[in-house]
C-alpha cells in the first residue's frame, strides 16, 4: 500500500510517501528529519494528535483556561478528550502548568492549563457590591 | 491634566514582537524601556491562539500560544522592564512624542526611539465587497477565535469558511471539536493560503474539504445568516456564471488576509511599502523616520511567531547604537523581482550581513531565489519547493557586494 502525508511535526510541511503493508512502514520518503520518519510510522498504525481546548474557571479574572494534552494522544479518541475536558470546571486561581485531569481517560497524558488565571481580587467584588 | 515622561525607548504594543524586542533592547544595556498595551495583559493574540505549534523553531517544542507569550512576559517581569495596560498610543509625531490613553488620563512620552509591534488586523467583509444581505453571523476567524476561546460564547452550529488563511483553518478545526459542523473551506487562489501543516491537522484530519478557485458570490439571510452562495472562479479570479451553488449554513468566518496596522506611523510621517503594507524599512528595522523601528507583523505579516520574535530582536543592537551614536546610512536599495512578491528590509548599508525576507509571488516548483547585484549573482538559496504561505529567508553576505547598485531578488525555475 501506498500513502501521501503532510507532516505536521514542524513549519516544514514535508510531504511523505509511505509504503507500507499492514502497519509495517517498508519505505519512507520526502521527510527532512527522523521526526517525519516516526511520524510517517504512526500514521499507519496509529495517528496521534495533541488536543487544545478550555475549561471553565469560576471565579476568575477570565471565564476560560486555555488548555492542551501533556502528550499528543491516538487520534480517534480526540473527540472522547473534547467531551471529557468540557465537563470539567475548576475554581480560580490556576497556574500555568497545573495538572486538571492526569492520564485522562487512561490515555496516558494529562490535561494541563498552558495559562495561569489569578482569582477575582476581592476588593474588586466589594466595590462592585456597593455599586449595587 | 496631562502626565510628561521621557523615555529611552518606547514599545507600543505588548505582543510577540513588542515583548522580544523590549527583552533584548534591556539586554543590550538600555535601561530605560516602556512598554505600552492597549489590552488589559500584556501577549497580544497570543492570547487567544490556545492551538499548539508555537516555538517549534526557537524553544524546541510545541507550545500553546498563552505559553509562548509567557516564556517572554515572564523575562519581562525578570528584567524589570516597565508596562502599562490598558493603554491606547493615540498619537505619534516624527519627534517621537507619543500620545497614549490611559486609566489615569493622557500620557504624553518624549521617546528617544519609538519601536512600532502593533501587529496587523484582519481584512473585515466591508473590504470584499461581498454582495447580499446583512445578517448576523459573518465573522472574521480572529473575531470568532476570540468569542470561543477568551469569551466563552459559542458563534454557530453550521459553518461554511471563506479564505485558507492559517487562523481560519484553525477555527474550522476548533469548530468541530466544539461540535459544530464545518460545511467546507472556499478559497478564491488556485493553491492555499495557509501552512501546509493546517490543511492536513485541520482540514483533512476532520474530512472537512477545501475548494481551490472557489469564492463567496452572495450572503443570504435576513435576521441570521442562512445560506451562502459559492461560484467558481476563472484564472483571474471572476465567477464564472452558471456554477453558482447554494451553501446552508448560520455562520460564515472570513479568513481572507492581515494588514498590518499603520495608524500611528503614518501620523508620524512613516513612509509604507504598498506591497507589504508595512514601513519601509533599512537592515536595522529602522523606518523612515530616524529613531522608529517596527518590526513583527506591523512590519511584514508573518505566519511563525517564532519569526516574529527573531526579527523583533535583531532591532536591538540597532536601537542601542541609534541611541548612542545615530546609525549609518543604508543607501543599497534592494527590491522584489519576478517570481518575488516582496522585499524586507528595502535598504541595505553593505557593511553588515543581512537576512532578507520574502515570499514567492506563485507556488514555485525547483527554484533557485538569487539577489542580483549588476547582474552578479550576490546570494542564492535552492528550494525544491516553495509557496506564498511559507515566508524565504535568505543570506546575503556584505563582502558579496560591490559598490552601491540596488539588488534585486529574483525566482529562476530550475529544469
Amino acid at each position: 500500500m501506498k500513502s501521501e502525508y503532510i507532516c505536521i511535526v514542524c513549519p516544514n510541511g514535508c510531504e511523505l510517501s509511505v509504503e507500507y503493508e499492514g502497519e509495517t512502514m517498508i519505505s519512507c520518503s520526502g521527510n527532512r528529519c527522523q521526526r517525519g520518519y516516526r511520524y510517517a510510522e504512526s500514521m499507519i498504525t496509529d495517528p496521534m494528535r495533541s488536543v487544545t481546548s478550555s475549561v471553565l474557571v469560576e471565579g476568575g479574572v477570565m471565564p476560560l483556561v486555555s488548555v492542551r494534552t501533556s502528550a499528543p494522544v491516538s487520534k480517534k479518541r480526540m473527540f472522547d478528550v473534547v467531551r471529557a475536558i468540557k465537563e470539567l470546571k475548576v475554581q480560580a486561581p490556576v497556574a500555568r502548568g497545573q495538572v486538571l485531569v492526569s492520564d485522562v481517560l487512561g490515555l496516558g497524558a494529562d490535561i494541563i492549563a498552558t495559562r495561569t488565571v489569578e482569582a477575582k481580587r476581592s476588593e474588586r467584588r466589594r466595590l462592585i457590591l456597593r455599586g449595587k | 491634566m496631562i502626565r510628561r515622561l521621557r523615555k529611552k525607548a518606547v514599545v507600543i504594543g505588548g505582543g510577540p514582537a513588542g515583548l522580544a524586542a523590549a527583552i533584548a533592547i534591556r539586554e543590550k544595556g538600555v535601561e530605560d524601556i516602556l512598554i505600552l498595551e492597549r489590552e488589559p495583559r500584556l501577549g497580544g493574540i497570543l492570547n487567544q491562539c490556545i492551538h499548539d505549534g508555537f516555538g517549534l523553531t526557537r524553544f524546541g517544542e510545541a507550545l500553546s500560544g498563552p505559553e509562548y507569550a509567557a516564556r517572554f512576559i515572564d523575562r519581562v517581569e525578570e528584567l524589570g522592564i516597565e508596562y502599562l495596560t490598558d493603554c491606547m498610543v493615540i498619537g505619534l509625531s516624527p519627534e517621537k512624542l507619543v500620545t497614549a490613553s490611559t486609566r489615569e488620563g493622557l500620557l504624553e512620552i518624549e521617546a528617544g526611539a519609538v519601536i512600532l509591534t502593533m501587529g496587523c488586523r484582519e481584512r473585515p467583509r466591508g473590504a470584499m465587497s461581498i454582495p447580499g444581505d446583512r445578517p448576523s453571523g459573518v465573522f472574521t476567524a480572529g473575531v470568532a477565535q476570540a468569542y470561543i476561546n477568551k469569551q466563552n460564547l459559542m458563534i454557530g452550529k453550521r459553518a461554511v469558511i471563506l479564505g485558507s488563511g492559517d487562523i481560519g483553518m484553525i477555527m474550522a478545526r476548533r469548530l468541530t471539536l466544539e461540535g459544530a459542523k464545518v460545511e467546507a473551506v472556499f478559497e478564491i487562489l488556485p493553491y492555499p493560503s495557509g501552512l501546509p501543516r493546517n490543511i492536513e491537522q485541520c482540514l483533512n484530519d476532520f474530512g472537512i474539504p477545501l475548494y481551490l478557485s472557489h469564492t463567496v458570490t452572495r450572503i443570504n439571510g435576513r435576521k441570521r445568516l442562512e445560506s451562502v452562495t459559492v461560484s467558481e472562479v476563472d484564472e483571474k479570479m471572476r465567477p464564472i456564471p452558471g456554477t453558482e451553488k447554494i451553501w446552508p449554513c448560520d455562520t460564515l468566518i472570513l479568513s481572507v488576509g492581515l494588514i498590518p496596522e499603520n495608524e500611528l506611523s503614518l501620523q508620524a510621517g512613516v513612509v509604507l511599502d504598498p506591497l507589504t503594507r508595512g514601513p519601509v524599512t533599512d537592515e536595522n528595522c529602522q523606518t523612515s523616520v530616524p529613531g522608529v523601528f517596527a518590526c513583527g507583523n506591523v512590519l511584514q505579516v508573518h505566519d511563525l511567531v517564532d519569526f516574529v520574535s527573531l526579527e523583533a530582536e535583531s532591532l536591538a543592537g540597532p536601537v542601542a547604537e541609534y541611541l548612542e551614536k545615530g546609525l549609518e546610512p543604508c543607501g543599497i536599495t534592494l527590491e522584489p523581482g519576478d517570481g518575488v512578491r516582496y522585499t524586507v528590509p528595502k535598504k541595505i548599508s553593505g557593511t553588515k550581513d543581512v537576512t532578507v525576507s520574502f515570499r514567492p509571488s506563485r507556488p514555485l516548483k525547483n527554484v533557485c531565489f538569487e539577489a542580483l547585484q549588476d547582474g552578479q549573482t550576490v546570494a542564492s538559496i535552492k528550494m525544491k519547493k516553495a509557496v506564498p504561505a511559507v515566508m524565504v529567508h535568505m543570506e546575503i553576505e556584505a563582502g558579496r557586494l560591490t559598490g552601491g547598485s540596488p539588488v534585486k531578488v529574483v525566482a529562476k525555475i530550475e529544469e
